[in-house]
């Protein structure tokens, strides 16, 4: 059985800022993804995934809304653009910025019950 | 329903216009959202090939209320071997596509995997055509 957890509760754990879709952080989500390649990304048939990635640009975003991300972790301390923030904010998308390394994202969210998707 | 879009070879920023348009029109007209993805994700990876490959492209979308029609037209290189291109992992794409996040050769297979039907036609040193066909109720 797949534990859920708030948006919210992900950027406590990241001590990380919420940079777009403030509103939308009590939303759940149930698995987490890494990858810096969309191509896999959009493989993927889960829902209610937190994506966390290092690639800052807008195909990151566009990735989510076509893959019905509702989240994502940009790690290793990257800035979100505004044409992001933009398109993001079109499609209730909410955008973390995390300073962490993405080992150390990915390690804090699996210690603390994230769920693979495999 | 006839919707047209223009892809422009090279121009990441605009790749995935024609697939949140798409996305949008589909919402509004109640499809199941697990066939909406099905039909996005296909349509953003063929927009991010032109992008990829081609000089310019064009994405013409027909929409009835049974299925959608996908035509997208490039003008381009073209593909050599279609076969090959079609397997995971084959991939021509530049340094600079990497970088976006693509590029892994796994695009056309990801659009055969989710389109019912997939017609691809190629001339070297003229451009490709993709056409995906995808029933709109499961």
């Amino acid at each position: 059985m797949a534990s859920s957890f708030k948006i919210r509760k992900i950027a406590e754990l990241l001590d990380a800022r919420v940079v777009c879709g403030e509103q939308f952080v009590d939303n759940e989500i149930n698995y987490a993804f890494a990858s810096d390649l969309m191509s896999d990304v959009l493989t993927l048939e889960s829902e209610q995934l937190v994506l966390i990635t290092g690639l800052t640009n807008m195909q990151t975003v566009r990735t989510a809304e076509m893959a019905d991300i509702n989240c994502v972790v940009f790690v290793r301390g990257k800035k979100v653009t505004p044409e992001m923030i933009e398109v993001a904010d079109e499609n209730n998308t909410v955008l973390i910025e995390c300073q962490y390394s993405m080992f150390r994202t990915i390690g804090v969210l699996f210690e603390s019950g994230v769920n693979p998707i495999y | 329903m006839e919707f047209s879009y223009e892809v422009e070879g090279g121009n990441f920023a605009k790749a995935g216009n024609a697939a949140s348009g798409v996305k949008k029109v589909l919402k509004q007209l109640n499809v199941d959202p697990k066939i909406i993805k099905r039909i996005v994700v296909a349509l953003y990876e063929g927009e991010v090939n032109v992008v990829a490959h081609a000089y310019k492209g064009n994405v013409l979308v027909d929409i009835d209320t049974n299925r959608i029609y996908i035509k997208i037209v490039d003008e381009g290189p073209g593909i050599p071997d279609i076969d090959l291109a079609m397997q995971v992992g084959y991939s021509t794409a530049s340094a600079m596509v990497r970088e976006m996040g693509f590029g892994a050769g796994m695009g056309l297979p990801n659009m055969k995997r989710n389109a019912d039907i997939i017609d691809i036609t190629s001339k070297v040193g003229e451009g490709t055509v993709v056409e995906l066909t995808t029933k709109l109720t499961s």
